[in-house]
């Protein structure tokens, strides 16, 4: 079943071209790595799925509702690029802020009951932060803050994570366990789409890989075809 | 203590309560959404309006609210255009508003009751003035724990609190017309010069010393009571001016927080 249908997406900023002609379906279960040199179009392509950005040509379907018309937020999660560079002073705990991402269950005017606690609570059990629950955000590590970020996409139980360069700015150590909780939360049933650079920690994990290339084209592969094909080693070399 | 007898006295002392709730609730949104200069483009124009309101002889402080919602959607256009660089939009609009205050106070016959509003005049509050600052900081108060949860996303993570449902758009609409608001009867009360600080130096004492989001709001409150009550008690007995000793105790409170934090750690 297609949790994600992207057809002929073409999309372009006033001086770059960036997405040419894109077509590519996401299966329920997948774990999708979108990987490119600078520029090519990945956190672009994701914004597009999201409806951050507003697409140009083609359709795209998520959950099998045009991108634009999606309401059903709790369905989805996102990791941005920017979890990692957000103010390390703003005062609020773990728990705080794993719980925001309950809002799209709740919606206006419904406060956070007992039972919502305990979802946050899992959640952070879920990636081993729980005993930093009364923790000030800003006051844990790049990659502990990751897995903070990464709770509050869970906690609302969603069906498909999009995640953008997770493991930018993360010391190697911390990429590698967040690799494998991303490949566990996949192999539990989550459908995974994820933008990133760093496709060596990756690969393991993943079973399909969308190469974008810089004419906008987009190629979806396996992981066992990409490993094996000479353009992961021209990624590689380009990281 | 005869003092706190007297009728102006007690309205002053509802006044401080009121204001020193809704001043650092206002004031917390826009500390963490890093928009601290907005508080003094805001009270600025908010001044401007009330030098229009004298001149008209019309209500200084409904159009003092009118024109910092004016100010505040002005900044928020501007804002748009220098996404990067969006302390320009408070700058324009702060010498807008102080350009349009002095052209305009020229024209005040008293100009007594001008000043009132530079730095403020809690203890000259009348009681029609008083419940229109207790109605409208109600519905302050109200709207913000109605909001809160939106509030608190949208000020950690915009784009994040957009994916999640929250109608960021309108909450952000919402929270301009409640900081207008707020801006426009603080500065009766302490004054539009002064006002800024007390959204601003409540809040910064209480990020220095808060665990949580909830603890940073309950203690920011907490703080602009202490300041104001104790601004308010100094004023009675030292003959001072409100707004500024208010001030004055804020940030002799802050750098003492900052002394003993910074010994800490």
């Amino acid at each position: 079943m297609n949790v994600l249908e992207v057809k002929n997406l073409s999309f372009s900023y006033p001086d770059k071209n960036i997405l040419n002609n894109l077509s590519f379906n996401v299966q329920k279960g997948d774990f999708l790595c979108v990987v490119g040199t600078n520029g090519t179009g990945k956190s672009t392509l994701l914004k597009l799925i999201l409806n951050i950005l507003q697409k140009q040509n083609g359709e795209i379907k998520l959950l099998n509702t045009s991108s634009e018309d999606f309401k059903d937020f709790s369905k989805i999660a996102y990791v941005s690029q920017k979890a990692t560079s957000f103010n390390r002073d703003f005062p609020a705990t773990v728990e705080e802020i794993v719980t925001l991402g309950l809002y799209s269950k709740k919606g206006f005017l419904k406060s956070y009951t007992k039972e919502d606690k305990q979802k946050v609570c899992s959640a952070l059990k879920r990636v081993g932060m729980y005993e930093y629950k009364n923790r000030k955000i800003g006051n844990l590590s790049g990659g502990q803050q990751q897995r903070v970020f990464i709770a509050k996409a869970l906690v609302s139980s969603p069906e498909i994570l999009f995640l953008d360069e997770p493991t930018v700015g993360i010391d190697i150590k911390a990429v590698d366990s967040i690799c494998c909780l991303l490949g566990d939360l996949n192999k539990s049933g989550l459908t995974i789409i994820m933008v990133t650079h760093d496709i060596s920690s990756t690969l393991f994990h993943s079973n399909k890989v969308l190469v974008l290339s810089e004419d906008g084209k987009g190629e979806l592969m396996s992981s066992e075809k990409f490993s094996s094909n000479s353009i992961s080693s021209h990624l590689h070399h380009n990281n | 203590m005869e003092i706190f007898t007297l009728a102006f006295m007690q309205r002053a002392i509802v006044v401080a309560i009121f204001i020193s709730i809704i001043t650092p609730l206002i004031g917390n949104i826009i500390v963490l959404k890093r928009l601290s200069t907005i508080g003094d483009a805001l009270s600025h124009s908010c001044l401007a309006g009330v030098a229009i309101g004298l001149c008209f002889s019309l209500n200084p402080i409904f159009v003092a609210i009118l024109f910092s919602l004016l100010a505040a959607i002005t900044i928020e256009y501007i804002r748009r255009s220098f996404p990067n660089y969006s302390e320009i939009a408070t700058a324009i609009v702060l010498s807008f508003g102080v350009g349009i205050a002095a052209v305009f106070s020229g024209f005040i016959k008293n100009s007594a009751n001008f000043n009132s509003f530079l730095f403020g005049s809690i203890v000259a509050i009348s009681t029609a003035e008083l419940v229109t600052v207790v109605i409208l900081s109600i519905i302050v108060i109200i709207t913000m724990l109605v909001l809160y949860k939106e509030l608190f996303y949208i000020s950690f993570d915009e784009e994040g609190a957009t994916l999640s449902g929250v109608k960021v758009k309108t909450v952000n609409l919402v929270f301009t017309i409640l900081t207008a608001i707020v801006v426009s009867i603080a500065s009766r009360t302490v004054g539009s010069l002064v006002i800024s600080s007390l959204m601003i130096i409540p809040v910064a004492c209480a990020m220095l010393v808060s665990k949580s989001y909830k603890q940073n709001l309950v203690l920011s409150v907490a703080f602009a009571f202490l300041f104001t009550l104790t601004g308010l008690i100094t004023t009675a007995f030292y003959d001072l001016k409100p707004g500024g000793t208010i001030v004055l105790i804020g940030i002799f409170t802050l750098l003492v927080i900052l002394f003993v934090t910074r010994k800490k750690r």
